[in-house]
């Protein structure tokens, strides 16, 4: 087993918690893991990524090589094409809707959305507004990882097991409102 | 034996820790930084009452470390790699007076540049200063080796380097734990002169040190963390350093590389080691994460060695960090990648936080500087030098720690009039007091603006040598009272603040204007400027 990942976004959009989430979960199914994250400059607005290795074997490199990541996790649309050259041609791109417009030239946003659909394995989900009727916006990201979880062979236990350690310490309520959100997405994928 | 899951960062605090350290020395830098706040935020660290409070810069981080191995006890100090520019004159004196408690100084490179002016490679520095380096190539080994460095340290009576890289220091990966050890107990070094760096001392301390390197040599040929792997096809032979070890083995999934191979995590470098591989290959094909060092050693300046492949011929690229990919290349393996990027999506550089009071400040300098010619504001570094991007555009410099200040009083000194030095509240105590002693002095006719917004805030909110200190400070080193103003960066003083700021942009002495506002980022609002009026 072997599951390359890139999850993408802007900073301060909670790529780290994704990474967090699908960490603990590797761990308790006693995968070896390696994740590159981006700290520092960048996580002032800009675009971020973290490379998430997942395999049953020892992980060489903690760098995805180009073309050989097996999914895109993207937060926001346009940073989900800005990782393509990593993505193989048989690999999953899961992304947000919902542009994060902090730059005066974002293209138009039917141009972006239009360019992931005819990528041919993709899943596209407005999060945010998914997120909202759960009434817990700033889950947006956990749904967009839900909607990835049928393409991590990771069971859905582990990662609500890994929700619960992440976010334990803010309380059960924020607990199950990422749990609920984490749900949300599989289910827009498993029907769409 | 237990298993944690740690940034490359947390394994060598944690492998420090086990290892019975006393103190930790640092000032944040990416990507060093998570390394001490492990420690700041370890419960095993607090029962033992390690030593771990941010230190004002390098300089003095290094210092204070050599200080606690004077004492006995096992130090470790951590920087960026630019840092080890301003801990230079400590770190290379501290090879010629030896170590008496273990003290491993950790550098952490950032090639490519993710959040950096430069890519110096400090390995240099370890064979500059004749300081044994370590260089590992995965999470287990940075906290193996950090415990057998502390070991090394006290053995050979010297400072060991401990080098990483961005794509280690800031990568996740389980790490298997051997047990805490007992810290030192306090003990002066044997020889009382070691640390008096009297010529007449300095002389035969020296020699000591050129000494130590055949037996330094000697642990790097037996330690184990160089290794070399026997290989059939002798067309070949392949040296990796550090990190390059990951990105070769990635070509070769079943881990069997059919040349000789020589994975090289510790320096100097093991001579018979070397040898072996250049006598039995035809040509070496050499890797480092970082510049050509041990690339240039082994070609000579005339190239007439072996013969030699790697960064300085085009094998792979001269500049920034390996990857999987420039390794396939250079293997002559085929290159993979996906889809092109499109061509509308566009670049996302980072910036300026939404309310960010930086932002408030820009606006305000740019609008007292509007209608005089351009090119007057020397920036530093921090969140603030974003302000260089649209729609700011308002700084013209951003060089090293403090040199805003100092650029700001030559640019003055050559005859421009006004001339402005920008600097955040965290640098200023860094590096640019000493700067604004100079200008005092010389009465230089600069304007400074210290951005107080009460942290270290691009490296993540660390607290600032600064806080609740910057008036004073200005005027304990001169400045005059009625040309240190305060004001509160928000838009709606926006015309007050531009005043101000022209006031002072006139005046033909050294003034010091101070935005001070909390990080928005932060949520503890560390400083204020009401509650500043008030006092």
């Amino acid at each position: 087993m072997k599951k390359d990942i890139i999850i993408a976004g802007v900073g301060g959009q909670g790529i780290l918690s994704i990474a967090g989430t699908i960490g603990y979960a590797a761990v308790e199914a006693n995968l070896f893991l390696k994740q590159a994250e981006v700290h520092g400059m960048s996580q002032r607005g800009g675009d971020v990524q973290s490379h998430f290795r997942l395999s049953d074997k020892p992980i060489a490199s903690d760098l995805i090589p180009k073309g050989k990541a097996d999914v895109i996790i993207s937060v926001e649309p346009m940073e989900a094409l800005r990782y393509l050259p990593m993505l193989s041609p048989t690999g999953w791109l899961i992304t947000n809707t919902n542009p994060f417009i902090n730059i005066p030239n974002y293209p138009d946003i039917e141009i972006v959305l239009e360019a992931v659909r005819n990528f041919p394995n993709h899943k596209a989900l407005d999060a945010d507004s998914i997120a909202k009727e759960l009434k817990s916006a700033r889950s947006a990201n956990i749904v967009v990882l839900g909607a990835a979880a049928p393409f991590l062979d990771i069971e859905q236990e582990l990662l609500e097991n890994a929700l619960r350690t992440l976010f334990g310490r803010k309380g059960d309520k924020v607990v199950e409102a990422n749990i609920a959100a984490l749900r949300a997405g599989r289910k827009f994928s498993e029907e769409n | 034996m237990k298993k944690l899951l740690l940034l490359g960062d947390e394994a060598i605090a944690k492998g420090a820790l086990d290892a019975g350290l006393s103190g930790i020395y640092a000032y944040p830098g990416t990507p060093s930084t998570e390394i001490t706040e492990y420690v700041q935020n370890s419960k095993q660290a607090k029962e033992d009452n390690v030593r771990s409070e941010w230190s004002v810069n390098e300089k003095t981080a290094m210092e204070t470390a050599l200080g606690m191995s004077y004492a006995g006890k096992r130090a470790m100090v951590c920087m960026k790699h630019v840092g080890m520019n301003v801990a230079a004159d400590g770190f290379i004196n501290s090879a010629v007076t030896g170590a008496n408690g273990g003290l491993i100084v950790t550098a952490a490179d950032d090639h490519s540049m993710h959040s950096s002016q430069n890519e110096q490679d400090s390995r240099f520095y370890g064979k500059f200063a004749f300081i044994p380096t370590f260089e590992p190539s995965d999470h287990q080994e940075a906290y193996d080796m950090t415990r057998y460095g502390f070991d090394m340290s006290e053995k050979y009576k010297i400072p060991v380097l401990m080098r990483i890289t961005t794509r280690l220091a800031h990568s996740r990966a389980a790490v298997e734990l051997s047990g805490p050890k007992a810290q030192n107990e306090k003990k002066l070094p044997g020889n009382m002169h070691q640390f008096i760096l009297l010529p007449s001392i300095a002389r035969t301390q020296y020699v000591d040190l050129l000494d130590k390197q055949a037996g330094l040599e000697e642990e790097s040929e037996t330690s184990g963390f160089n290794k070399y792997f026997e290989g059939e096809d002798k067309s070949k032979g392949i040296i990796v350093c550090g990190l390059a070890y990951n990105y070769l083995m990635e070509n070769y999934p079943d881990r069997k590389v059919p040349y000789p191979l020589l994975k090289i995590s510790q320096y100097p470098l093991p001579r018979k080691m070397i040898e072996k591989i250049t006598e039995e290959c035809d040509e070496i094909l050499v890797m480092e994460e970082g510049m050509p060092m041990v690339e240039e050693m082994l070609k000579g300046f005339l190239g007439k060695g072996p013969n030699i492949r790697g960064r300085l011929d085009g094998t792979l690229p001269r500049v920034g960090e390996l990857n999987p990919n420039s390794v396939a290349v250079a293997l002559g393996m085929e290159d993979t990648i996906g889809q092109d990027v499109p061509d509308f999506v566009a670049g996302r550089p980072p910036q300026l936080c939404v309310g960010c009071p930086h932002i408030d400040s820009y606006n305000a300098l740019n609008a007292a500087l509007a209608g005089l010619a351009p090119g007057r504001v020397f920036a530093d570094i921090g969140c603030y030098t974003l302000g260089s991007f649209e729609p700011y555009d308002a700084i013209n410099s951003c060089v090293d720690m403090g040199a805003s200040i100092t650029m700001a009083i030559g640019a003055a000194d050559a005859g421009m009039f006004p001339a402005v030095a920008v600097i955040g509240d965290s640098t200023f105590t860094h590096s640019g007091i000493t700067g604004l002693l100079d200008a005092v002095n010389t009465q230089s006719p600069i304007t400074v603006l210290i951005l107080d917004n009460g942290i270290t805030a691009m490296t993540g909110c660390q607290l600032s040598g600064a806080t609740g200190k910057i008036e004073d400070i200005c005027l304990g080193l001169g400045v005059e009272e009625a040309h240190v103003r305060l004001l509160n960066p928000l838009g709606k003083h926006h015309e007050k603040n531009m005043e101000i700021m022209k006031e002072e942009l006139a005046y033909k002495g050294v003034s010091v204007v101070i935005p001070r506002r909390a990080c928005v980022v932060d949520t503890r609002k560390l400083v204020s400027y009401k509650d500043s009026v008030k006092r």
